[in-house]
């Protein structure tokens, strides 16, 4: 943060970006008013009484998803530098990435055939 | 409004008077409000114009009370959200609840620092880009879930799953297609992009060079904004309102906001990656002294390449706003399988091509 001086903008814009909310909820904490009921404070369900817990029983399949999603954005990390100075390096570099793609697209067929890509 | 620190530094070495000093020292706000204000007036066009688009395919009439034309409709849905009650869930996580929608908004403001709207008009001409934006608007899901999460409603909470769930399946594809752009063009940093584009005219764009990831960067930017037809998140039926379910008040506008922004910056990210960012290039005008504004420096030049900048971005707005009121909203597994089965796949295979032809071309 203190070497790169190009990205001084950026933590200015974070703090600005940041002051955005900040501003709408004292502004609202000053103009909204608030009264409070028990109906108001109970969760919403279409009218009825809520019934059973809040929480529900976590499924597998949003874990493998963000599992497949992490291997590929990783992948995508590593591919980035390749991509930039793919001018400078030879044909030679390009068949190594070819060959990690290639390893990827293996583990990502067998996802889909194992099912891990089923929304069901 | 590119703010050297070196330039600061000697203009303050010239300044005698000590009050000068930090005045200078604090110039670099301006080009920052001054894009946070065009963002805003951003915002509200494009809610006034969804609005008067989506009565026109309707047939029926738009905002019309709010100041002429309706055009403060915005403005005054906004001053009317910021005066209703806060509503708190009484067993939610009040910490999450409160942060998931600022986290949304932030991350997407952020993404607004790399847009060049001219040659010299980006606030951070940084050497990584186009990679930022990849990286920032992957940090928009924690804001979902955390909202999901703290609302202490089931519906919420599998609305809030299903909306990371569609964001994070449709970021590989918007990457990759991204990655194939910055092969193209040699750089991520979105002037160089720009100026890649602006060597033979309308036939310089990216659009020509790219048909596939055009597509493919179409239809993920769409998925990742929630819009319609992947608008299942906020299925208006389905899941009441999804993770917005029990959000009231500002914080509901924020989400609200952090959508429009987004949109807005897809747009901007579609001028500047496939159309041709701020160069004039219509085909076939006779008239050659057309040719040279872009080359016209100072004020004159500036606003053309802004003008140009913005009315490329408003066409993919009016496409976007046009296909959610077209277009039935997909299910949750069509999306995913469209995500991961369909579109992965064809930009892994566009990255194959582009780097295939980038070799041939060495």
């Amino acid at each position: 943060m203190f070497l790169l001086h190009e990205y001084d903008i950026f933590w200015a814009f974070l703090i600005i970006s940041s002051l955005v909310p900040i501003l709408a909820f004292w502004i609202s904490g000053v103009l909204a008013p608030v009264r409070e009921g028990p109906e108001k404070l109970s969760s919403y369900e279409s009218g009825i009484e809520p019934m059973g817990d809040a929480w529900l029983q976590f499924r597998i399949r949003y874990y493998m998803f963000a599992l497949v999603f992490v291997v590929f954005d990783v992948e995508t990390v590593f591919l980035y530098p390749w991509a930039m100075s793919f001018d400078v390096l030879g044909v030679s570099v390009f068949i190594e990435a070819f060959i990690f793609v290639l390893i990827l697209i293996g583990g990502s067929v067998y996802a889909w055939r194992k099912g891990a890509l089923e929304w069901s | 409004m590119i703010i050297d620190t070196t330039e600061v530094q000697t203009i303050n070495s010239f300044s005698t008077s000590g009050f000068f000093k930090e005045v200078y020292g604090l110039i670099w706000i301006i080009p920052i409000l001054t894009l946070i204000l065009e963002i805003t007036i951003g915002v509200l066009v494009i809610v006034w114009l969804e609005r008067e688009i989506s009565a026109a395919i309707q047939q029926r009439i738009g905002p019309e009370y709010a100041g002429p034309l309706g055009i403060l409709q915005a403005i005054a849905d906004g001053t009317k959200l910021l005066l209703k009650e806060d509503l708190l869930p009484s067993r939610g996580d009040i910490r999450l609840f409160s942060v998931g929608p600022s986290i949304a908004v932030i991350s997407v403001l952020l993404s607004y620092l790399v847009i060049p709207f001219g040659y010299r008009l980006v606030l951070a001409d940084l050497g990584i880009g186009v990679f930022l934006w990849i990286a920032i608007s992957s940090i928009a899901p924690i804001g979902l879930l955390m909202s999901g999460y703290g609302s202490n409603n089931k519906y919420s909470f599998s609305g809030g799953l299903r909306a990371a769930a569609q964001s994070i399946s449709y970021e590989i594809p918007l990457t990759l297609c991204v990655l194939s752009i910055s092969l193209t063009c040699d750089s991520s940093s979105t002037v160089d992009i720009v100026e890649a584009q602006s060597k033979y005219g309308f036939w310089g764009w990216n659009l020509w060079r790219q048909p596939i990831g055009f597509l493919v960067f179409l239809i993920s930017s769409l998925a990742e904004c929630e819009r319609l037809p992947f608008d299942l998140p906020e299925a208006e039926e389905e899941l009441v309102a999804g993770y917005q379910t029990e959000y009231s008040g500002i914080k509901y506008a924020l989400f609200y906001l952090a959508s429009y922004l987004n949109l807005l910056v897809s747009s901007l990210f579609v001028t500047v990656l496939y159309l041709g960012g701020w160069n004039f290039s219509i085909p076939y005008i006779p008239i050659p002294e057309l040719f040279r504004i872009n080359q016209m420096a100072g004020i004159f030049g500036m606003t053309i390449d802004i003008f140009i900048t913005l009315a490329k971005a408003y066409l993919f707005l009016f496409i976007s706003i046009t296909t959610r009121w077209t277009l039935p909203r997909m299910r949750i597994d069509q999306l995913l399988n469209l995500g991961w089965k369909f579109l992965l796949p064809i930009s892994l295979g566009n990255l194959l091509l582009t780097t295939s032809s980038q070799l041939v071309s060495l």
